[in-house]
């Protein structure tokens, strides 16, 4: 007899992503509520020591599939095999975390299994038996309680949302190896090229974020080289600002993020974008540098954990969510919090 | 060829919405069409302007979603089709799926459907991977470019974009599309195409046009509420050179314990 409650490792060739451990830390606190262990599924290259590793990190039982049709990521073999597991072992609630893979699984499992998918929550608790869970809407400016009639309850967490769980060496379980529920004739998609792309900390995961706005492009001090017109200049102006905004981040060891005002300008590329259309942080820290704080973007890191503000407008609204403020001009105070920052943290 | 490509009527991104008695309200904010479909429309319009085809625009709401559908046929798509029904009101998000699922069947000899990666109402983000998975057909999600989309060899060929990289994706056609914003800049409706589509009928199917009964409803929200407050007190870092001011802020932030 498995667990009722299963959880979806999520990896790139045997390294599990920074989620995975959280997505285990929701699951233990769930069982801890359903009764039983949590089973955890490891899908694809390397998966049978990732596998041995989630026992260490609580979960009492493990399956692991590492057929070549697995090798590389593809939703459809993927979704089949845990739609089989599921189906064979009747849990009552699966796990993802709300990566890009974990989410398409989690909507095609649920399609497979004739169940209800209940995405990116940030908290989790138990009802007569049933999984509540909370999850923000319209960008974080609601939140919602949602439940599933069905079994299973599939639920994808939200990165940073829920305490990692703490391995333990001493811990063991069984594991057991899972076949494949497609043929690669059947499969209808295949993966032909591969680029990792390497360095800095993903917006997602950070802890720490140094944003730059508009405001950045807007040192009139300083010269552009010669024969820029007028919006190679601005650009110009505004890449020497994501710079000093780039610095702060890599003392603090964090991520740099962008208001959409500055993505749209050219500034930056989109993935840096912080807001409603951009990507929704949570850090423990948010350091606002030329933002305003437009609505769409306060609904982006509105839940971090604590916002510095240095904003030349004293009436700008980041403010009102700032624990601390300087009005001030960025290009002033950035390289200085920079220099100091790195003396003290020792770096 | 012929596209499909799905759209959500949403309130406006800068629309301050809060509860009202229980029930969700944006004021006075317009209601538009998701940005993130303003891109799947517009990754949909290069296709069709770079072979020869036509592109759907297909939208599940209420009567009012027909604006969402109107701005997508200003932006050039061929014809919009609103799915309405009264029983949908409650609709789960895999109701939505097969809702899609029957409509995109009906219009029948689709090569592809395209999705935006998720509606900023309900933040979401499944559709296109449920409608994908209820058609049966194989599911491209946050693809970033289009190398080629070939209808009378069945293949598409896309990058997409996952945390650790890009990969690049070969599929049988028809297939399930949902596309990141950097896959084009969404063009401005034209001036003709604003008239063009001011005067576009839509038609409306029903359930009963479709031929299924309303899908079952599993996931429900029996509460919305306004998050807590951020209680913050904001403390001004003022005085004395931007060096000093540095130096102060440096240290509170450090005696916060948050790095």
């Amino acid at each position: 007899m498995s667990n009722k409650i299963w959880i979806y490792i999520d990896h790139f060739k045997g390294q599990a992503h920074p989620t995975a451990w959280e997505v285990m830390g929701a699951g233990l606190g769930l069982a801890e509520k359903l009764g039983g262990g949590v089973t955890a599924l490891v899908l694809g290259q390397e998966s049978q020591s990732l596998a041995a590793l989630a026992l260490q990190y609580g979960a009492s039982e493990a399956f692991y599939a590492d057929d070549a049709t697995l090798a590389d990521y593809r939703p459809e073999p993927y979704a089949a095999l845990l739609a089989s597991l599921s189906k064979q072992h009747t849990p009552e609630v699966i796990l993802f975390p709300t990566t890009t893979r974990g989410r398409e699984l989690a909507a095609m499992l649920a399609v497979d299994v004739q169940s209800g998918v209940m995405p990116d929550v940030t908290a989790l608790d138990v009802q007569d038996g049933k999984v509540v869970a909370t999850r923000p809407v319209y960008a974080g400016k609601l939140l919602s309680k949602v439940t599933c009639d069905s079994l299973p309850q599939i639920v994808t967490t939200r990165t940073r949302a829920f305490a990692v769980a703490q391995p333990d060496p001493a811990r063991s379980g069984t594991v057991s190896k899972a076949e494949p529920a497609m043929a690669e004739s059947a499969i209808p998609s295949k993966v032909v090229e591969y680029a990792v792309t390497s360095g800095g900390v993903s917006l997602s995961d950070a802890a720490v974020i140094v944003s730059g706005g508009r405001g950045v492009a807007n040192n009139p001090t300083l010269t552009p080289p010669a024969g820029l017109d007028e919006k190679a200049a601005e650009i110009w102006r505004a890449q020497q600002g994501f710079k000093l905004v780039g610095d702060l981040a890599q003392v603090m060891g964090g991520a740099m993020g962008a208001s959409r005002a500055a993505v749209d300008a050219g500034y930056i590329p989109y993935e840096n974008q912080v807001g409603q259309t951009g990507k929704v942080v949570s850090p423990d820290l948010y350091v606002a540098a030329g933002i305003s704080g437009a609505i769409q973007h306060l609904a982006g890191m509105r839940t971090s954990k604590m916002i510095v503000a240095i904003n030349k407008d004293p009436e700008a609204p980041i403010f009102k969510l700032a624990r601390f403020g300087v009005v001030g001009d960025l290009y002033a105070i950035l390289p200085p919090l920079t220099e100091a920052l790195r003396k003290k943290l020792g770096k | 060829m012929k596209i499909v490509v799905c759209v959500k009527q949403v309130p406006d991104s800068a629309a301050k919405v809060v509860v009202e008695d229980g029930k969700v309200s944006w004021g006075d904010a317009p209601l538009v069409i998701n940005p993130w479909d303003e891109f799947a429309v517009e990754a949909a319009l290069l296709q069709k302007e770079a072979q020869d085809g036509e592109v759907i625009a297909l939208s599940l709401g209420g009567e009012s979603a027909k604006d969402a559908l109107k701005h997508a046929l200003a932006m050039g798509c061929n014809e919009a089709i609103l799915v309405s029904d009264p029983t949908l009101a409650a609709a789960d998000s895999q109701a939505v799926a097969k809702v899609l699922s029957a409509a995109i069947k009906k219009i029948g000899d689709v090569d592809a459907v395209f999705f935006g990666r998720q509606a900023i109402d309900g933040d979401m983000g499944v559709t296109a991977a449920q409608t994908g998975r209820v058609l049966g057909w194989p599911v491209l999600s946050l693809v970033s470019v289009i190398n080629s989309l070939d209808p009378s060899a069945h293949t598409v060929r896309v990058g997409r974009a996952t945390e650790e990289g890009r990969q690049v994706v070969e599929s049988s056609l028809p297939a399930v599309l949902s596309v990141g914003k950097d896959i084009a800049e969404p063009r401005y409706p034209s001036f003709m195409g604003i008239r063009k589509a001011s005067r576009a009928e839509i038609p409306i199917w029903s359930l009963a046009d479709l031929g299924i009964p309303a899908p079952a409803v599993q996931v429900h929200w029996p509460e919305i509420f306004s998050p807590p407050a951020r209680e913050v007190v904001t403390e001004l870092i003022t005085g004395g050179s931007p060096e000093e001011i540095a130096e102060k802020l440096a240290d509170k932030i450090l005696a916060e314990k948050v790095l």
